[in-house]
């Protein structure tokens, strides 16, 4: 039991619960054959079943209920009455199935269970008449023991159903993904459940005694359904809010109980705090699903829209067992499937332009899920034609969505997001798929609404990748509580990127203008800021009592920008609340959120002030970033490198991979061992090297607290003690001259300054020769 | 009696005004507010009332009358609408009043100002006027002037 898949623990699931609801049916549709509705309901119960036994390969239980379905057929369409002969046929049936799902469930497979004398005398009922049935009936007891009697007769009937069931199978694409029961399981557990009693059945099914018997497949059930529940979902959502507040709750009583010194009160509020996050977190689970349950009806969208076209396409799926919530879920469902469909009917071309482009004739789909810091990442790429640059231009010029001076500023990728614009279609033919000029910008805005971002990028010839990036859930998000003119105002952390402080001299030079835009150096690229209380019009009565600069780096939309704000307090996890009416003008904030002290704090929309700070229309700084990478990804290495100047010996610089941790220590807890400087540091000795004396600077002085960059190598560690630690680049290095002098690997220009660029072992060995070897030995 | 003669009264600027009772959700004091930057001015922040967020709209400026003095805290005349609750500031509440309908007349045309539009009617009342607040319209702020005229830095 333990290797059945995800897949079929759902089927049998479903159909346990279908079944016992198909016994109440059809006892209640005994008593009254008019009852249409039941009928119906039972039909399609047992055609489901049919079905996914079909995809599953269970072939025993669809020939079963394939000749279940056919009497039910003749029943519904009034060819024949239910009498009690045909009802305890079905309950038979019933019985069978019940029996072969116990074996699947205990064994994984169907069992040796043989049903072709239950199927011959379903047959033997459906084909008498309503009055000949009655007749026909008290035979077919003796029948079913004898075995070999009516096997060819089945023989027949599992042709027929292959038949059927190959061209089932061709409908449905990828039928291990598709658990076609759920949707009609609403209808069915919609229907009165007729409160019949089950032993009146178990007197009909005697009469048909069906193989691999009752005995313990009740036990074998309880195994699945009974661990499994349908909720409601309002149920849920109704929860969650609940888990919302008692978050609220807990922050409060959190925030208070910091001041409080009763320490059973303080024991009682850590508890508090466990069990609300576990509680937070048991919630939130239970509205979580894969998203495999969107993905798994793509490969027939994608193998209809295949065929109309005439094109060869494969889909791949990465990621699906990835979980969402439900409401994001919903959300990104008619998103993603327009994507997939643009994809698969723009994006791939037709396999004879493939094959002339060298590109094998099937095209590929490719979609991936994945989690990353908070969010999910979906990603779906075709390697198609790729979205040609000027052929969106000319579309977009003449189709006045863009002016002409507009288009000759663009760069390569605005063009290609121009694809997002309200009333935008490249399709040159307007499929009946795609291409009615309604789509992307849908998909954008509609993405956009629950907090994510869409991000395109195309290779023209190579293929088209949409990323996809939404939050894990919209109720409670976990944000950054940032001060600014006094009042508090919380970040989504998933536009959080990295947080930057600039003290004492830094923050004097730190920042520089051009044409009075404030930008900051962020490892070599500009990082333009914004100053939050400009940006909202709010006096800084409270002006800050240090010089410090608070940097919060956000990214919104594909651009990175620096939010200036007084003060930077925690992260919290904050509950959202929109907004009323009267403040709904307002891009720039999200929603409001009450705070651990009962306040009011409210939440920035990191995109709306990106857009009022124009941060998100520049679009020239930007495109000069981008060709600036793209020259470094073509021909140098890009190397994150550790600056710091030791005394007079100028900028130097060590790969930030050599290094484990940066540390601060008091010249105080400095010992000496075998003539050698050591601290203690995390229960060994570490050694420390001046790095100003190994060079001979006699000036070196060292700062207090020492600079110590650990460098760590199997185990062991050397601490470099510098002068100061000066940032941390990103570049790429051209050494350009190679050094003699012991210690140094050579010089480039990092960041506009000649630096030298330290060979670590080299010093390392020089203190101490045994060091690698120890490390190796 | 009919329903909508009973009224929640409160004063503003010197005036008396009064909403239909039916239309309130309550009345409490003072609360802290957040105050909402770059929103119309008349909204003076968001209170939290038990864990709903609710709007504060100051009255006297949503009426054009001038800023009541720093030192007079303002109360909350909370509102039931189709969106939730909204609050009005106040400069202070009167009683609940059993007004008889045929006191009740039209502001007078030669009223001027954002009061005009907001005044659904008077209550001639033995001392006094009785100014009937149409709340819908209250609570009605179209424009956000500050995203208007201003582009960031």
């Amino acid at each position: 039991m333990s290797d059945l898949s995800d897949i079929v623990n759902e089927f049998l699931v479903e159909s346990y619960e279908n079944l016992d609801q198909l016994d109440r049916s059809l006892v209640s549709l005994e008593r009254d054959p008019s009852e249409r509705a039941t009928l119906a309901s039972i039909f399609r119960t047992i055609h489901t079943i049919k079905g996914t036994s079909g995809f599953l390969g269970f072939s025993k239980l669809e020939a079963v209920t394939h000749v279940g379905e056919n009497l039910l057929s003749r029943l519904r369409d009034g060819v024949l009455t239910l009498t009690p002969p045909i009802a305890s046929g079905l309950l038979a049936m019933v019985d069978a199935v019940r029996a072969i799902l116990a074996n699947i469930e205990s064994a994984g497979q169907e069992g040796d269970g043989e049903y072709s004398a239950l199927i011959a005398g379903l047959t033997a009922l459906q084909e008498a008449n309503g009055d000949g049935a009655a007749n026909a009936t008290p035979a077919q007891p003796a029948q079913a023991g004898g075995k070999d009697q009516g096997n060819d007769e089945a023989a027949a009937l599992f042709a027929e159903t292959q038949a059927e069931l190959a061209a089932a199978e061709s409908a449905q694409a990828n039928p291990g993904v598709t658990s076609p029961s759920a949707e009609t399981q609403p209808e069915v557990t919609a229907l009165p459940a007729s409160p019949a009693s089950a032993s009146m059945a178990e007197g009909d099914h005697l009469q048909f005694d069906t193989p691999g018997a009752a005995g313990d497949q009740g036990t074998h059930r309880g195994g699945i359904s009974e661990s499994n529940i349908r909720v409601d979902v309002s149920l849920l959502d109704k929860l969650m809010n609940l888990v919302g507040e008692l978050v609220l709750a807990r922050n409060q009583i959190l925030q208070w109980s910091s001041t409080a010194e009763d320490s059973s009160f303080l024991a009682t509020t850590q508890r508090l705090n466990l069990i609300t996050t576990e509680l937070q977190e048991g919630v939130m689970k239970t509205r979580m699903q894969p998203i495999g349950n969107i993905w798994s009806k793509f490969p027939r969208v994608v193998r209809d829209l295949a065929t109309a076209c005439g094109k060869k396409i494969r889909i791949e799926m990465e990621g699906r067992e990835t979980e969402l919530d439900k409401t994001i879920i919903e959300s990104i469902k008619d998103p993603l499937t327009h994507i997939v469909r643009n994809s698969a009917d723009h994006g791939i071309e037709e396999p004879a332009q493939r094959i002339a482009a060298g590109k094998p004739e099937e095209g590929c789909l490719y979609l991936r899920a994945y989690h990353e810091g908070g969010q999910v990442n979906i990603e779906i790429s075709d390697d198609g034609r790729g979205l040609d640059g000027e052929k969106i231009k000319a579309k977009a010029l003449q189709r006045g969505l863009i002016t002409p001076e507009q288009a000759a500023r663009m760069n390569e990728r605005e063009l290609v997001n121009l694809i997002f614009l309200p009333g935008f279609s490249t399709a040159e033919k307007v499929t009946n798929v795609s291409g009615r000029g309604v789509g992307m910008d849908v998909v954008k805005t509609n993405i956009e609404k629950i907090g994510g971002t869409v991000d395109i990028q195309s290779r023209p010839g190579h293929g088209t990748t949409l990323k996809i990036k939404i939050p894990l859930t919209l109720a409670i998000i976990p944000a950054l509580v940032v001060t600014t003119g006094g009042d508090r105002f919380a970040i989504p952390q998933v536009s959080l990127l990295e947080l930057v402080r600039l003290e004492g001299e830094q923050a004097r030079k730190g920042i520089e203008r051009i044409q009075g835009a404030p930008v900051y150096r962020l490892r070599g690229h500009l990082l333009p800021l914004v100053h939050l209380n400009k940006q909202l019009q709010i006096t800084n009565h409270g002006a800050t009592a240090d010089d410090a600069i608070n940097i919060v780096v956000l990214q919104a939309d594909d651009r990175q920008f620096g939010l200036v704000v007084d003060e930077i307090n925690d992260t919290e996890e904050i509950v959202v609340k929109p907004l009323a009416k009267q403040l709904k003008g307002l891009a720039v904030f999200a929603g409001a959120t009450i705070m651990g002290d009962g306040k009011v704090a409210l939440i920035l929309d990191v995109l709306g002030i990106a857009q009022r700070s124009n941060v998100v229309s520049e679009l020239r700084d930007r495109s000069l970033g981008e060709e600036k990478k793209e020259g470094e990804g073509r021909g140098e290495t890009k190397q994150t490198l550790l600056l710091f100047s030791v005394g007079e010996q100028g900028r130097m610089a060590i790969p930030l991979d050599l290094v484990a941790r940066l540390e601060e220590f008091s010249s105080s807890i400095v010992e000496q061992a075998d003539r050698q400087d050591v601290v203690q540091y995390r229960g060994q000795i570490l050694p420390l090297i001046r790095l100003g004396n190994w060079f001979g600077d006699a000036s070196a002085s060292t700062s207090e607290p020492m600079q110590v960059v650990v460098y760590t190598e199997n185990g062991r560690s050397v601490g470099l003690v510098v002068e100061r630690i000066v940032d941390i680049v990103e570049e790429s290095i051209t050494m350009q001259r190679r050094s003699s002098r012991p210690g140094l690997l050579g010089s480039a220009v990092v960041h506009g300054r000649v630096t030298d660029l330290i060979d670590v072992p080299g010093v390392i060995r020089s203190i101490d020769p045994s060091f690698f070897e120890a490390a190796v030995a | 009696m009919a329903k909508d003669n009973q009224y929640c009264t409160f004063y503003l600027d010197g005036y008396y005004f009064g909403v239909e009772v039916l239309q309130v959700q309550e009345v409490i004091r003072y609360q802290e507010m957040t105050s909402v930057p770059l929103a119309h001015p008349v909204v003076r922040g968001l209170i939290n009332l038990r864990g709903q967020i609710v709007t504060a709209i100051d009255l006297r400026r949503r009426l054009g009358f001038a800023d009541r003095p720093a030192d007079q805290l303002p109360m909350n005349v909370v509102i039931r609408t189709d969106e939730g609750a909204v609050s009005f500031l106040v400069d202070e509440i009167g009683d609940v009043l059993d007004v008889d309908q045929d006191s009740f007349e039209r502001a007078p045309e030669t009223m001027q100002g954002p009061a005009r539009e907001l005044i659904r009617g008077v209550h001639k009342l033995k001392d006094g006027l009785l100014l009937i607040l149409d709340k819908d319209k209250a609570i009605q702020i179209d424009c956000v002037p500050a995203l208007a005229g201003e582009n960031g830095e």
